[in-house]
């Protein structure tokens, strides 16, 4: 029986007070309560202090390139769909570097658990404006304040047609725990943004901030998760309040249910035939 | 017996299936075939050609004279009436009348009116002037419409048929009412077994026979053929084959697959390995086997992006931050382009690093015969990896991804299996995978990368030699321009004049030690290269010490052709 101590890795290198221990808590929590076990499960992770993440638990672990996590989880998710794969970045990484592979893996609808640390300003290159930074903040790089409009994850994710949409907060344990549990067990892409306070570079998006704030949409038992409209408009809330939970979700085949060489057996299992492909060198002769 | 052919028309008028047709005839009637392809970046107009050479002795490149131009438009007639030799014909339908004739050597046949008489739909012209080309040169007329049969089988009987009574009508205009002579006597030898193929499909085999499962790819010429080819024989084959966002994705998910366990690979071009950079990188820190195929074209940016050229030489030697362990092979022939691409994987898993196979237009497009691909010659090698029952031995979840070994290579595991965690990292990281910034493990992970170096040198092949090898003159080519160079070096060795040549397929870690004892004794090297600075030559240099004494150089984005490295060795010996 799987518990929490066999996720239990390394020291961490992250600043105390972080929402990171949060995220970390509650992955680990959900994971036991699957009942998966570290080697069933594939973390993929970019650069960030989001990346560093899964070298903290115990799994398999591909930390990769800047914003590349998507793409080398969609790999290793097509080569062996029998593994769990959860891939993480932050904001910087998910929605500036890597947004393109974001678009793509929610239209590909791999069964991947994509968790953003959404904590709007950079934190590993210490404290620069991000793609989710609001419009004024003053930083390094942004010294007349930032000009841009802030990229609405969840909104951009719904016009998307993605069939599960989830917003968190890091300080909301065991909701988080809940919202990762849904994610993974759902059929396709699951994009889960987290919001997460960053208490070395982000003055404004405190816990005080955001504890004022966030409320559970799914306590209203009249929310549909299926009413595209709807969500998009809750998708637009932001400010005095702000909803938290599952946001969206929608039903369509997930991208490796649709792959004829992966309806057998996993990619890495399925076995070369040389009497196929003497057949097909053939074809060259005559 | 020697005989060259010139298909020319527009884009969208079938120039290439056309050219496929009759080089796959040829090579079904017993002949050594070489065709290559010249086409414009454009889906309708423009001018576009397919040359054929046929012999019934080995031949390695096109020629640039030619027998028979097969016009099926004006421009063709214009552009390249220059280039028929003496006795050569040209066969057109251009012009109202029989009567509005081009100055001879041409004739008059009506392509486009018997095709609509006799199959019922324009479209059948060019194969109306195939069926005329099969009676000009007195091949059997059944060997292509065997060949019809084959090529049209998926579209119905209803088209092979047609098809067949266009030929036919094509093949009895010219009985009934050409009275010219054209030499060549095809005599068709019945049950040929060499193959044909083209650079592209001869790397996507190379790819499959190799057992390689995943492709990712994002469309780019000269290499889109490769991805085209592998996904069509993925419902096939059991393999998967995903066109990905960006280059940049594609390598990463390439890596992904392999890092799980399936060998994968990626193709582009130099625009699209620009992207893809970053990542070549990351699977040399993480030890990830990827095999990456640059087919080059002429830069810088886009170029000429149909054309070729063979400029990312120091490119796919050097690209790439930091230093990591590579292989570059560039296959010199299609058939090379076969069983280098599956040494390519087996180096790949071997040594656990990122393999380029370099090709370029020419290769990738050009067709030639050789004797069929042979899956069964091809061992499978994948490297170290730890069974289950040795990663229970060593403990439940100790294995270590990147342990020291005295080679640089640590055996592998899959991820997913119940006693080994997998763990790697992008950045300097432990024996275990995890991230570290300790001064010593970085010491050693950097040796242990490096280590790699020394068995991987012996991987590589001797630069192949060809020609009297007392000959004290030298000349040096490398990937597609092999061809020209077999045929300059035979048309250049006379009684009184002595040349060879050494060719390298296998070019990176550089063959330093096989090739300067090759070139010790000689007293002038010349580097044939199409490129506009001789990347060759400077490698040589960098590497043995040697100096080339020249370099015979093209750039224009046209192939190097026999003719054109004799005639400027020639000029050059003449000053």
């Amino acid at each position: 029986m799987v518990t929490i101590n066999d996720y239990e890795g390394g020291e961490t290198a992250w600043c105390p007070g972080c929402g990171n221990f949060q995220i970390l808590e509650a992955l680990k929590r959900g994971l036991v309560n699957l009942k998966l076990e570290p080697h069933q499960v594939l973390f993929v992770s970019g650069i960030g202090q989001a990346g560093k993440l899964p070298h903290y638990l115990k799994s398999n672990l591909f930390n990769g390139l800047h914003g590349r996590s998507l793409p080398v989880a969609t790999g290793a998710k097509i080569a062996n769909h029998e593994l769990t794969v959860i891939a993480i970045d932050g904001d910087g990484g998910g929605y500036g570097e890597g947004c393109n592979h974001l678009i793509h893996a929610i239209r590909r609808n791999i069964n991947l658990t994509y968790l953003v640390h959404n904590n709007q300003v950079y934190g590993l290159t210490k404290g620069q404006t991000s793609p989710t930074s609001e419009k004024g903040f003053i930083t390094k790089t942004t010294p007349e304040g930032n000009f841009l409009q802030p990229l609405n994850p969840i909104a951009l994710a719904i016009s998307l047609g993605a069939t599960f949409v989830a917003r968190g907060y890091s300080a909301r344990i065991s909701h988080l725990t809940k919202l990762i549990e849904e994610g993974i067990k759902h059929e396709g892409f699951a994009l889960i943004d987290v919001l997460q306070p960053c208490v070395s570079f982000n003055r404004l998006k405190t816990y005080k901030w955001y504890n004022k704030r966030v409320y559970d949409l799914n306590e209203d038992k009249e929310y549909d998760t299926s009413d595209k409209t709807v969500a998009f408009s809750k998708a637009q809330e932001w400010g005095e309040k702000i909803p938290i939970g599952i946001i969206y979700t929608s039903e369509k085949s997930s991208y490796e249910k649709q792959i004829s060489a992966l309806k057998t057996a996993p990619l890495i299992k399925q076995k070369y035939s040389m009497a196929k492909m003497k057949q097909i060198i053939d074809g060259f002769v005559q | 017996m020697d005989f060259s052919f010139l298909i020319g028309g527009e884009a969208g008028q079938g120039i290439q299936s056309t050219g496929q047709i009759l080089a796959k005839t040829l090579a079904k009637g017993g002949f050594n075939v070489f065709a290559s392809q010249d086409f414009e970046s454009r889906i309708r107009g423009g001018h576009n050609f397919f040359r054929i050479r046929a012999s019934n002795k080995p031949i390695h490149a096109i020629s640039e004279e030619i027998n028979l131009i097969i016009a099926l438009n004006e421009e063709t007639i214009t552009r390249h009436k220059s280039e028929l030799k003496k006795n050569g014909l040209i066969i057109h339908d251009s012009g109202e009348s029989p009567r509005i004739l081009h100055p001879s050597p041409s004739f008059w046949i009506p392509f486009e009116e018997l095709a609509i008489k006799k199959a019922g739909n324009k479209i059948m012209r060019n194969t109306v002037a195939l069926g005329a080309t099969l009676c000009l040169i007195k091949l059997d007329l059944e060997i292509l419409t065997n060949v019809l049969r084959r090529v049209f089988a998926d579209k119905g009987i209803e088209v092979v048929s047609k098809n067949i009574q266009a030929a036919l009508a094509g093949f009895n205009y010219v009985k009934e009412h050409f009275s010219g002579t054209l030499n060549p006597y095809f005599p068709a030898k019945k049950e040929s077994q060499l193959m044909l193929a083209n650079g592209a499909e001869s790397v996507a085999l190379g790819a499959l026979a190799s057992d390689c499962k995943f492709m990712s790819g994002y469309p780019m010429t000269p290499s889109s053929g490769i991805l085209h080819y592998f996904a069509g024989k993925s419902v096939d084959m059991n393999v998967v084959f995903e066109h990905a966002e960006d280059e940049i994705a594609a390598l990463n998910m390439a890596i992904g697959a392999s890092y799980a366990g399936a060998r994968a690979m990626t193709a582009t071009s130099g625009g699209g390995f620009s992207l893809m950079v970053e990542a070549l990188s990351l699977a040399g820190m993480t030890e990830t086997p990827v095999v990456i195929v640059l087919g080059q074209r002429p830069g810088p940016a886009t170029g000429l992006p149909t054309r070729t050229e063979q400029s990312e030489l120091d490119f796919a030697i050097y690209a790439g931050h930091g230093f990591f362990p590579r292989a570059v092979f560039a296959p010199s022939t299609p058939e090379e382009c076969f069983y280098l691409t599956v040494k390519a994987f087996n180096i790949a898993d071997k040594y656990q690093i990122p393999v380029i196979v370099l090709t370029d237009q020419l290769l990738a497009d050009s067709y030639s015969t050789s004797s069929a691909f042979d899956p069964a010659k091809i061992e499978i090698d994948r490297g170290e990896f730890l069974s289950k029952s040795d990663l229970g031995a060593i403990g439940k979840y100790t294995y270590q991804r990147h342990q020291y070994t005295s080679s640089g290579v640590s055996p592998r595991a899959i991820p997913g299996n119940p006693y080994a965690l997998v763990v790697t990292d992008s950045d300097e990281h432990t024996q275990a995978g995890h991230i570290t910034e300790s001064a010593e493990t970085r010491t050693k992970m950097v040796q242990k990368r490096l280590k790699k170096l020394k068995g991987l040198r012996k991987e590589i092949e001797v630069p192949r030699g060809y020609g009297p090898k007392e000959a004290s003159t030298v000349l040096i080519s490398w990937g597609s321009t092999y061809g020209a160079m077999r045929e300059a070096v035979d048309a250049l060795n006379t009684p009184k004049e002595k040349v060879r040549m050494i060719h390298l397929s296998e070019i990176w870690p550089f063959p330093r030690e096989s090739l300067a004892q090759q070139l010790k004794e000689t007293k002038e090297i010349v580097v044939i290269e199409s490129n506009a600075t001789g990347q060759m030559a400077h490698l040589i240099k960098a590497e043995t010490g040697i100096s080339a004494t020249k370099s015979i150089l093209k750039f224009d984005g046209r192939p190097i052709t026999s003719t054109y490295i004799t005639r400027n060795f020639l000029e050059e010996a003449e000053n």
